[in-house]
């Protein structure tokens, strides 16, 4: 059996160096073709007419003048009259047209009588006592559940809420794929089915959550401290830089050929078949480079359907439909908020007792679910409840580690108010309660003490508000996270050619997370070969399917499913050399470019004279991730990280500047150490962004996102970037895991760290994100009068 | 983007003549930075643009007695690198250094940044510079108005005025020359600014056909002068709260004061009260104080933005410490 393990950490010679990515000098000059960039033979562009309205039904639809239009080739009704809007910026109409300014036109002739309907964008506080009981549990209710509660509780559920639409087999597929436990797959199967009537009064809240756990009321009974508190985050949004969309065209009426923004090359044909009654099969999708996605580029939106009606409708050129910026911040893309009324019992010696949380927050007009929280520490006493609020604010996705922002400021948050009414350094508090933390909790305490080197954490802890001179306070913050991260299904097409020259096929996409450098990585070494000796073709539907980039999960499919496939085709090679230098196959290495005999290097073949013994054909092989038939598994879930924020506040103005930040890290085997730290680099500044900036601010009158741009959607520039420290975990202990995903994880710290480095340097708690001069004053002027 | 007429005279009169009787027929297209942007997003929709860039008169810079005179196609990064600017006007040098980006500046021109428009985000999105609900509600008092203006806000503009670099050049006691159809004529920068009653009137006198040609500033001899403005992130943000102050002495007391708030009113904000504060004083942590308590003493904020009064109270003190030396 081929030995496909990773090698040991004496034999690497590129797997966790630093390593530049591959396509850097493409994209520093310009260079790389962005789904945004790509021009085609008479190429049409596609304009969206949107409702103003967040909620209304659609009384007509007058299309006549704008297909008139000169230029104008086609005009698809996406809503038709009768529908209910429950957004602003909802699509109703579509055009195409020989350019932007003539489709904008257009669409400005397009008239559409809207009934406006009342509507709610807020996500304050429920009233007391509002909220019915969950109802038949929708199929993204499921999998928010399985984030939220244990297994148990879905299956209970499942059995006595039943579910709002048909379980089907593809759906229960997906569950064991994806590791859902078996009890909760056979309550799905058995659910019943209950029929939910479309535009229904339904109550803008729905209890998602009642669960309490241990003898809550006794531990607060017994508590030596009781900390009381309210935090949270709102809606804020994906803001990629190259917006949502998509060029698709029709080259004959049985085929579709795809430029899309995605995170998802493989996934999408086949979202894209039912709706056009076009199979798969027919649909070539491809992305050389995407612009950002965050978690919320994984679907054939619904403007890419209509982009590929529009094209039908033109005759089958191709249409481009890019969203504009405001409707790329208004419909493509939200997190859900999460506020959370926490109450957290504590004894004496600071260990955590008990834990009592009321939460709400929206995810648009589905509601959404609860945060996990209390997050990483099980708490042995708790009690919680959770409201969700569904609202006309537009749907939410998923964002770069969904609902784990979330739950960690509202934990951590809560727990660092406990640690400051214990007058305990909160690290301490942390560490103390480590044994809480589950199976990392080793590499939590490591990690802790690796981040207070870095941060110099105790010389810059001070007691809450101690470090206040003149009008700068100054303090220090922490948070942990965790995530799975284990690779996906990931196929791959790896070939040697007689001349020397390998390729790869994969149908995968580099998020600019450095996916491309990683597999040429594990290939080379494998090889023994310079990266820049082997081709790789990814991004397109004519490569063997690779999953999507969401949970972490590429880094560790795409290297496993290369390295089986470079194995193979490494050992088919040796196979095939061994006779002319006298060996066996086994006997044999490739190292530095060449073939050798590994107890006598001096019998060797230089990788070219090597390749020539394949013969006259290319030697192709298929490389799988998971392949039980060639272990061992390569790939791991769990990681942990911890993060250190350091700020000074200036307190006559409530500005917050980030000072220092410290991100300390695990992910098994690294395989670029320039591009895991980058990941968290990355990380750290979007952190910021949101613990600092963002926030999707909706006026309650119009029912319209006031921010839907780049001016008042906030994000941090470089000069409000600080020292960014990034430590990565490896060698023993680590290294041996196999590779785990990293690109979640180190987004999730940064929000609970500053928050609890603010309530540090100026001694009281600013609730909410983001950390806005008018939230911090108003924290201060609360304290003055406390 | 609507469709329209492009024109590029080379003289004023040309460009004149050009221009239209009342607003929506035409817009003066300087750098563009503005102007582009409201087309972009349907907010102006002209049927004729004037790009007054090819006309000569109105570019380049000059000292005199009578002070520095500063075309009006003057970019801001032009004027920023002015040897003249950095000598005498401090002030002025720090607001033009901190104003946007050094893209924008340098595409940006003087008399564009004076008639740029609002930043109100219901105006940028359509709703109206003084936005109301079809009810008839005000949607400013009744929804999101955290940057919105904390004095002058009792009608129903209760936007901010935008332009950053415009305090300091009313703090040394800017001129402003136009051409019109009728003529010249030369208005004080301060009294340039209105506040609109409806949503027809804009927020400056400019008249429908009229041009800014120049600017003059004073010869600033003697003056102590400073910008400071408050901004939420380090650079390229709008600011939340902006004062700059020009003063006189005599010895170590004040003998003359401006003081001038952007960002807190639909027009820049002259305080008379703070002026008063400060005359015969020395400038010390506590008279800078008092004057600052007095030039938002009769602010009146809305639902969100009280904290925009201790923001310019702390912008105001924090320039008059400036000025005077001692911060
Ligand atoms: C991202 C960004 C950040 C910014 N930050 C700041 C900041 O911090 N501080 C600040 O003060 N400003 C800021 N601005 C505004 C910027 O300074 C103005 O957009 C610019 O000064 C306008 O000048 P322009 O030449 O581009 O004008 P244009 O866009 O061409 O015109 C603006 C307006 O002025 C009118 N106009 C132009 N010239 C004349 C003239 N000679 N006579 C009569 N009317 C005229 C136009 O008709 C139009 O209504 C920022 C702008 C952007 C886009």
């Amino acid at each position: 059996m081929p030995d496909y393990s990773w090698p040991a950490a004496e034999q690497r010679s590129l797997i966790g160096k630093r390593i530049s990515r591959v396509d850097a000098p493409l994209k520093v000059s310009g260079r790389a073709k962005y789904t945004y960039d790509v021009t085609r033979p008479g190429m049409l562009f596609g304009k969206i007419l949107r409702s103003p309205h967040a909620k209304a039904r659609i009384v007509s639809i007058d299309i006549s003048a704008a297909e008139k239009m000169p230029g104008v080739k086609a005009v698809h009704i996406i809503q038709q009259p009768g529908s209910t809007i429950q957004w602003a910026g909802d699509e109703v109409v579509a055009v195409a047209a020989v350019d932007e300014p003539t489709a904008e036109d257009a669409v400005r002739a397009i008239k559409v009588e809207y009934q406006p309907l009342p509507h709610m964008v807020s996500d304050a506080e429920p009233p007391a006592g509002a909220g019915e009981a969950a109802g038949p549990l929708g199929e993204d209710d499921i999998w928010d559940a399985l984030d939220q509660m244990p297994p148990a509780e879905v299956a209970k559920q499942l059995g006595q809420y039943g579910v709002s639409f048909k379980v089907t087999e593809d759906l229960l597929e997906d569950m064991k794929k994806y590791d859902v436990p078996s009890e909760v797959i056979e309550a799905a199967r058995k659910a019943t089915y209950h029929e939910v009537k479309e535009g229904g009064a339904r109550s803008s809240y729905q209890k998602a959550v009642e669960q309490t756990q241990g003898d809550p009321d006794k531990a607060f009974a017994e508590a030596d401290v009781v900390s009381e508190g309210v935090y949270g985050l709102p809606v804020i949004t994906h803001c990629c830089l190259e917006s949502h969309g998509s060029t698709v065209e029709w080259p004959d009426k049985d085929h579709l050929f795809v430029h899309i923004s995605t995170q998802n090359v493989s996934g999408i044909a086949g979202q894209m078949a039912e709706p056009l009654k076009t199979p798969a099969a027919n649909i070539h999708i491809h992305q050389d480079h995407i612009g950002g996605g965050f978690g919320s580029k994984f679907a054939a939106d619904r403007w890419d359907i209509t982009a590929a009606r529009l094209s039908q409708k033109a005759g089958g050129k191709a249409v481009r439909m890019m969203l504009e910026r405001d409707a790329e911040l208004e419909v493509a893309g939200a997190r859900p908020s999460a506020y959370a009324r926490v109450k957290v019992a504590a004894k004496k010696d600071g260990t955590i007792t008990g834990w009592q949380s009321q939460s709400w927050g929206t995810g648009g007009p589905g509601g959404g679910g609860m945060p996990p929280i209390p997050y990483i520490f099980t708490i042995p006493n708790l009690r919680k409840q959770h409201t969700a609020i569904r609202n006309n604010i537009g749907p939410a996705r998923a964002w770069r580690a969904p609902n784990h922002p979330q739950a960690a400021l509202i934990t951590m948050a809560a727990l660092e108010d406990t640690a400051a009414k214990l007058n305990m350094d909160p690290l301490e508090f942390f560490l103390k309660n480590l044994d809480i933390t589950g199976p990392r909790r080793d590499v939590y305490r490591e990690e802790f003490g690796v981040a207070a080197d870095l941060m110099g954490w105790k010389e810059k802890w001070h007691p809450r508000g101690q470090n206040i001179s003149g009008n700068i306070g100054r303090g220090v913050g922490l948070s942990l996270h965790t995530w799975g991260g284990r690779g996906h299904e990931s196929h791959c097409d790896f070939t040697l050619h007689p001349d020397g020259s390998v390729d790869i096929k994969m149908g995968s996409q580099d998020l600019g997370t450095g996916t491309r450098t990683c597999i040429l990585i594990v290939a080379a070494e494998t090889l023994g070969v310079p990266l820049e000796a082997i081709k790789l073709q990814i991004g397109d539907t004519m490569y063997p399917s690779s999953g999507g980039s969401g949970g972490s999960t590429t880094i560790g499919g795409v290297s496993s499913s290369t390295r089986r496939a470079a194995v193979d085709a490494r050992d088919a090679l040796f196979a095939k050399v061994a006779p002319s230098l006298s060996a066996q196959a086994g006997d044999l290495e490739c190292v530095n470019g060449t073939v050798r005999v590994k107890s006598d290097p001096s019998r060797s073949l230089s990788w070219k004279q090597a390749c020539a013994k394949l013969g006259a054909m290319p030697l192709t092989i298929r490389g799988n991730n998971p392949d039980k038939s060639k272990p061992p598994d390569l790939t791991n879930s769990g990681v942990g990280g911890v993060q250190m924020a350091e700020v000074e506040v200036d307190t006559d103005t409530g500005i917050v500047k980030v000072k220092k930040m410290v991100a300390v890290q695990d992910c098994g085997l690294i395989i670029d150490l320039k591009t895991a730290e980058s990941q968290c680099y990355g990380a750290l500044i979007m952190g910021i962004s949101y613990s600092l900036y963002e926030e999707k601010i909706m006026d309650r009158t119009s029912g319209r996102m006031l921010n839907p741009d780049m001016q008042f959607y906030r994000l941090a520039g470089i000069s409000d970037i600080p020292q960014l420290v990034v430590h990565m975990m490896t060698g023993k202990g680590y290294d041996e895991r196999g590779v785990v995903g990293l690109g979640e994880p180190p987004v999730i710290s940064p929000g609970a760290a500053i928050s609890n480095a603010v309530a540090n340097a100026i001694g009281v708690r600013v609730p909410f994100l983001p950390l806005t001069p008018d939230r911090v004053l108003a924290a201060l002027s609360q304290k003055a009068g406390a | 983007m609507k469709a329209f007429e492009y024109a590029t005279p080379e003289t004023k009169e040309q460009a004149v003549s050009l221009l239209g009787a009342s607003w929506g027929q035409a817009e003066i297209l300087a750098g563009g930075t503005d102007l582009l942007a409201l087309m972009k997003d349907d907010v102006v929709a002209p049927k004729r643009l004037v790009n007054i860039k090819e006309i000569k008169d109105l570019k380049g810079v000059t000292s005199s007695a009578e002070g520095f005179r500063i075309g009006a196609l003057t970019t801001l990064g032009d004027l920023a690198d002015n040897a003249n600017v950095l000598k005498e006007y401090p002030a002025l040098a720090d607001a033009l250094n901190e104003a946007a980006s050094p893209q924008i500046r340098n595409l940006a021109t003087l008399a564009g940044n004076l008639c740029q428009r609002p930043r109100c985000w219901y105006f940028r999105n359509g709703l109206g510079l003084l936005p109301k609900s079809e009810g008839g509600k005000d949607l400013v008092a009744e929804g999101e108005n955290r940057y919105h203006a904390i004095l002058g806000n009792d009608g129903p503009a209760k936007f901010v005025s935008p332009s950053t670099i415009v305090p300091a050049l009313i703090a040394y006691g800017a001129k402003l020359r136009l051409v019109g159809p009728r003529g010249k004529r030369e208005v004080p920068l301060e009294k340039f600014y209105a506040i609109p009653a409806t949503e027809t009137e804009r927020e400056h006198d400019l008249r429908p056909n009229e041009i800014v040609t120049e600017v003059i500033i004073p010869p600033a001899h003697g003056v102590m002068a400073a910008h400071y403005e408050i901004r939420q992130k380090a650079t390229f943000d709008w600011p939340l709260a902006v004062a700059a102050v020009a003063l006189t002495m005599n010895g170590s007391r004040v003998e003359s004061a401006r003081v001038v708030m952007g960002y807190v009113a639909p027009v820049p904000w002259i305080s008379p009260e703070a002026e008063q504060a400060l005359v015969g004083q020395p400038i010390n942590a506590e008279t800078a104080q008092k004057a600052a308590d007095a030039a938002l003493g009769n602010a009146k904020p809305l639902s969100q933005n009280a904290y925009k009064v201790q923001l310019a109270r702390v912008a105001v003190k924090r320039a008059i410490l400036k000025a005077g030396g001692a911060a």
